[in-house]
């Protein structure tokens, strides 16, 4: 995330918001919003109702083997439709920007 | 009568050098190049093992000369744990990840939530979507 966080206002110049989803509940996500310099929105979501409706949910991965999300990446477009997804195999390997702004060059070149 | 045995520093650089290649793990994910597959960790740790094997080779070939038969061995020993270990954590661990093969696909409509941000104010996929061209969710397993 640290590298979405540098690569921002390319993603801000398309007009594109990025946002990360968490089990982290707000106060966690605001102190490390706050030591890392993260602009953009970290959601919330504790009881993992979203983390299971997207099936991104990795059961017993967290402390105390609570249930916590595994990375994932969706590219939605302005109607809510992925565009691009990115289901690592690695928990140590995540999307990088790069990536995500490429897929972003071509969709917009296909469309137009 | 025996003179004073020499120094036998390969095993000492080389066990230094697995602490490094381990401990260095933090350092070297903060870059995407040395992060999806931590090749210089690999590297030292290989490097520092192949340095404990050459004082290994001296404390046994020529015990009249070099020190470190038993340290040496047992240095060697945990280097070898620690290659092991790191790789069944990188190579088997951190790859056990579920398949997630109903998330939504591209062509798909995402699925609407509405989760409460960093300051508690809840935040729909509606708004997010609303006067922008597209959104990067970024699931991540968080900091507790």
């Amino acid at each position: 995330m640290r590298s979405f966080q540098q690569k921002l206002p390319e993603f801000e110049a398309r007009g594109v918001r990025v946002v990360g989803i968490s089990v982290d509940p707000p106060g966690i996500s605001r102190s490390h919003a706050q030591k890392s310099g993260y602009t953009f929105p970290l959601l919330s979501d504790p009881d993992t109702k979203i983390i299971r409706r997207y099936d991104v949910l990795h059961p017993g991965a967290g402390p105390k083997s609570a249930d916590i999300a595994r990375p994932a990446e969706f590219l939605l477009d302005s109607n809510g439709i992925v565009r691009w997804l990115n289901l690592t195999e690695n928990i140590a390997v995540r999307a990088r920007p790069e990536q995500v702004l490429e897929a972003l060059n071509q969709l917009s070149s296909a469309g137009q | 009568m025996t003179m004073k045995r020499r120094w036998n520093w390969p095993i000492w650089v080389g066990f230094l050098v697995v602490v490094a290649g381990l401990f260095s793990y933090g350092f070297f994910a903060r870059f995407p190049i040395t992060r999806d597959f931590p090749w210089a960790n690999f590297l030292l740790l290989g490097f520092g093992i192949a340095l404990l094997l050459v004082g290994l080779f001296r404390a046994f070939g020529r015990p009249q000369l070099y020190r470190g038969k038993i340290f040496g061995s047992i240095f060697t020993t945990i280097a070898v744990l620690v290659l092991a270990l790191f790789s069944y954590e990188f190579l088997y661990v951190l790859r056990q990840v579920p398949a997630s093969t109903s998330a939504p696909r591209v062509g798909q409509k995402a699925p609407d939530f509405l989760l409460p941000d960093q300051n508690g104010k809840p935040v729909g996929l509606g708004d997010l979507l609303s006067n922008s061209k597209g959104v990067v969710l970024i699931f991540y397993r968080g900091f507790w």
